[in-house]
């Protein structure tokens, strides 16, 4: 099963590679992993997107909690939470495809990053799936280029009737 | 007004805060303005003929005294010279600093002379690490360093310091309090985990606790004696476990596992509750971990969350410092009905008893018990790994925490001597024992150099069958006798001791074991025995690899 783990981090160089080199050296495997300065400049937030069953995932938490730079570790799994990714993705496009490609992006309210003789670069967020179809449905037309970055996520509040 | 102090000076002043007394290493280069302050200091430097017999000494002047051993090597291959030791304390939770030079911040991946990424390369073998890049922050890292090596689960700090901060100057304040806000070790175990032992221990029939070194690093001996009296269970301890228990006492069953007691490993897979108090249940204790313990709960008491549950299912988990965990089971258990259980253990222990052939050959168990005997026991006992390891482990009686040093985790050859030197350093009123094979001396035999010089007496018996003997026994049992590569051709270790300035002393008979040892204990000088033993003795009872701890071979399981 795919977690998702937010951790913070001191905002520090070395910390990313003290993260990498606990789940290389453990043998666990990183899905994707997004980092990010937080509202507090001095601590940054990582996304950690990892594969494994519960017993993984305990020794992932408690491995990641014994680095002296990680302040807290959550799994986001056990709760509601909101994801997005964000993608890039190249198309090529002919006279006759342009009309159909624009329609996709409004569909799936992506927007149109850049538009060159011969391709078009549209520019999509929201959950994995969103992005997954999004990939699906621009296959036919030929895709050049694609890049993606890690998901990364939130916890939701509580809404007013749990309160 | 303060004065300024450069970077170096504020690094000393800041182990001077620490209680720093001793400190190993060796020069070079980006530590130049550094050994320049150190040069009158008040805090003793030992130099050592090697980088790694630096940390080594550090990690067992730690073992010996309970505090934190200080070690200093250069940039580049200085500093790479360290790293065995230090992946040696890490595996062990041993609490020491090891400062490194560095070459100047603007040179920093440049490939400059002597440069290498050191806290790169030792990200993942010790517990923090440092570069200093701003003097301003010098101080504070020493004081955030000495904190997390000793505290928690301990281990091993590195701080590498650029040559050019080291002669920056800054004004010097030592913090007196740090926050480090993603370090907070817990300490006091859970009360509801904790009367959850007390009643799975109540309503256990065949209990058996299983201490580690995690009983002695948190001092907490004393009360693991009161539990075992109190609950009236065996206690078995691993390697680094040893000395936490006194083996003297009748509910000793000595060390457990590959090499461990027949009756030891018999009590565990018999047991219907293990008490796991500052262990990590190693592949070398537990065997075949789908059939270690089968009929067996466990309660499992350690520092570290992440200690817990690895590699067994523990039915009660306790994240708690071993010495408070204790004080406050003790309060709360009661004995549970034991009686035919530690009878059965007894006839275990009456009917497979470590032995060996007490012939008149030269055999290394014989020598081992001769040094227990002429020493009463009294004496630091410091092994490389190996035969040498396992027989110290088997046939000395040890009954005082911090009496056995020895790389358990890493297994690292070449450790017993300097770590003996560390441990002289720190406990110079006892008698300190290298146990060693011809093998493992050699690793780091340069190290007598810094004995002699420095006037620290230890005491090296070489247990020399002319193999590198473990490796031996392993192709004897399971590769069919082909000897690949473990013959050791070796110098005259009689006239190296001598070279170097030590007393040599060659013992190839029986009847001249005790005398040569009476002779070292009487010597005022490092001394080199060279025992001739059996070149095929074994260490048994062993655990074949891949098998239950019950499965040994030997003549005595």
């Amino acid at each position: 099963m795919k977690h998702t783990i937010s951790a913070l981090v001191e905002n520090h160089p070395g910390v990313l590679a003290r993260i990498s080199g606990l789940f290389s050296a453990r043998g666990f495997n990183i899905d994707s992993l997004a980092v990010g300065e937080t509202e507090d400049p001095t601590v940054s937030r990582m996304t950690i997107v990892v594969e494994g069953d519960e017993r993984t995932l305990e020794q992932v938490k408690k491995q990641l909690n014994r680095l002296i730079d990680v302040i807290t570790v959550q799994d986001l799994t056990q709760k509601e939470f909101l994801d997005r990714e964000l993608i890039l993705i190249k198309v090529k496009v002919t006279q006759k495809d342009r009309a159909q490609i624009i329609e996709i992006a409004e569909t799936l309210k992506a927007n149109i990053a850049d538009v060159g003789l011969n391709t078009i670069t549209l520019e999509g967020v929201g959950e994995s799936a969103k992005i997954d179809t999004m990939i699906e449905l621009l296959k036919p037309f030929g895709i050049k280029e694609i890049v993606r970055t890690g998901k990364i996520a939130m916890a939701r509040d509580p809404k007013a009737e749990e309160k | 007004m303060t004065t300024k102090m450069t970077g170096a000076q504020i690094l000393v002043e800041s182990l001077k805060k620490e209680g720093v007394e001793v400190i190993f290493g060796i020069p070079g280069g980006a530590v130049l303005p550094l050994f320049d302050v150190l040069y009158d200091a008040p805090i003793r430097f030992i130099l050592t003929r090697h980088e790694q017999g630096a940390v080594h000494a550090a990690d067992g002047y730690t073992r010996a005294t309970g505090k934190v051993g200080v070690c200093i090597a250069t940039s580049g291959p200085g500093a790479t010279n360290l790293v065995t030791g230090i992946a040696t304390a890490y595996m062990d939770s041993i609490p020491i600093v090891a400062i490194t030079g560095q070459v100047k911040t603007f040179l920093i991946g440049n490939d400059a002379f002597q440069e290498a990424d050191v806290t790169g390369v030792t990200r993942p073998i010790t517990k923090h690490n440092y570069l200093v890049k701003d003097i301003k922050d010098l101080a504070c890292i020493v004081k955030e360093a000495f904190h997390i090596a000793s505290t928690g689960r301990p281990g091993p700090v590195l701080i590498d310091l650029p040559v050019d901060v080291s002669i920056a100057e800054a004004e010097f304040h030592y913090p007196k309090e740090l926050c480090i806000r993603g370090y907070k070790p817990t300490y006091n175990g859970h009360p509801g985990q904790i009367k959850r032992a007390a009643k799975v221990i109540a309503d256990s029939k065949r209990p058996v606790i299983y201490a580690g070194g995690g009983v002695i690093l948190s001092g907490g001996s004393h009360l693991l004696k009161e539990l075992a009296t109190k609950i009236q269970a065996p206690v078995t301890t691993t390697l680094l476990g040893l000395g936490s228990f006194p083996e003297t006492d009748e509910l000793s069953l000595g060390m457990l596992g590959m090499h461990g007691t027949a009756y030891a490993n018999y009590a565990i897979q018999n047991s219907d509750l293990i008490i796991a108090i500052g262990a990590r249940f190693d592949d070398r204790v537990t065997g075949k971990i789908d059939e270690f313990a089968p009929h067996a709960k466990i309660i499992h008491i350690d520092i570290d969350p992440a200690a817990i549950s690895k590699n067994v299912k523990v039915d009660v988990p306790i994240v708690g410092d071993v010495k408070n965990v204790l004080t406050e089971l003790l309060k709360i258990v009661h004995k549970p009905a034991t009686k035919e259980w530690l009878e059965r253990v007894m006839q275990w222990r009456q009917k497979h008893p470590l032995d060996y052939k007490a012939d008149e050959k030269l055999r290394p168990q014989y020598v081992i018990q001769q040094i227990y005997e002429a020493t009463k026991g009294e004496a630091i006992i410091s092994t490389d790994v190996g035969q040498n390891q396992m027989w110290a482990a088997q046939w000395f009686t040890y009954t005082r925490p911090r009496s056995f040093i020895s790389s358990g985790g890493l297994g690292t050859m070449g450790f017993g001597l300097p770590a003996a030197i560390g441990a002289k350093v720190g406990k110079p009123d006892e008698y300190v024992f290298v146990l060693a094979g011809d093998g493992s001396i050699q690793m780091n035999i340069q190290e007598l150099a810094t004995a002699v010089v420095n006037n620290i007496h230890v005491k090296v018996a070489i247990l020399n069958n002319g193999y590198l003997g473990m490796v031996r026994q392993w192709q004897e049992l399971f590769y069919k006798r082909r000897y690949s590569y473990t013959r050791l051709v070796n110098p005259d270790f009689v006239k190296i001791a001598e070279a170097y300035g030590a007393v040599g002393i060659r013992v190839a008979k029986k009847e001249e074991v005790r005398p040569a040892i009476e002779k070292a204990l009487h010597t005022k000088n490092v001394v080199v025995m060279d025992f001739i033993i059996e070149e095929e003795e074994n260490v048994f009872p062993m655990v074949p690899a891949g098998k239950a701890i019950d499965q040994m071979i030997g003549s005595m399981a």
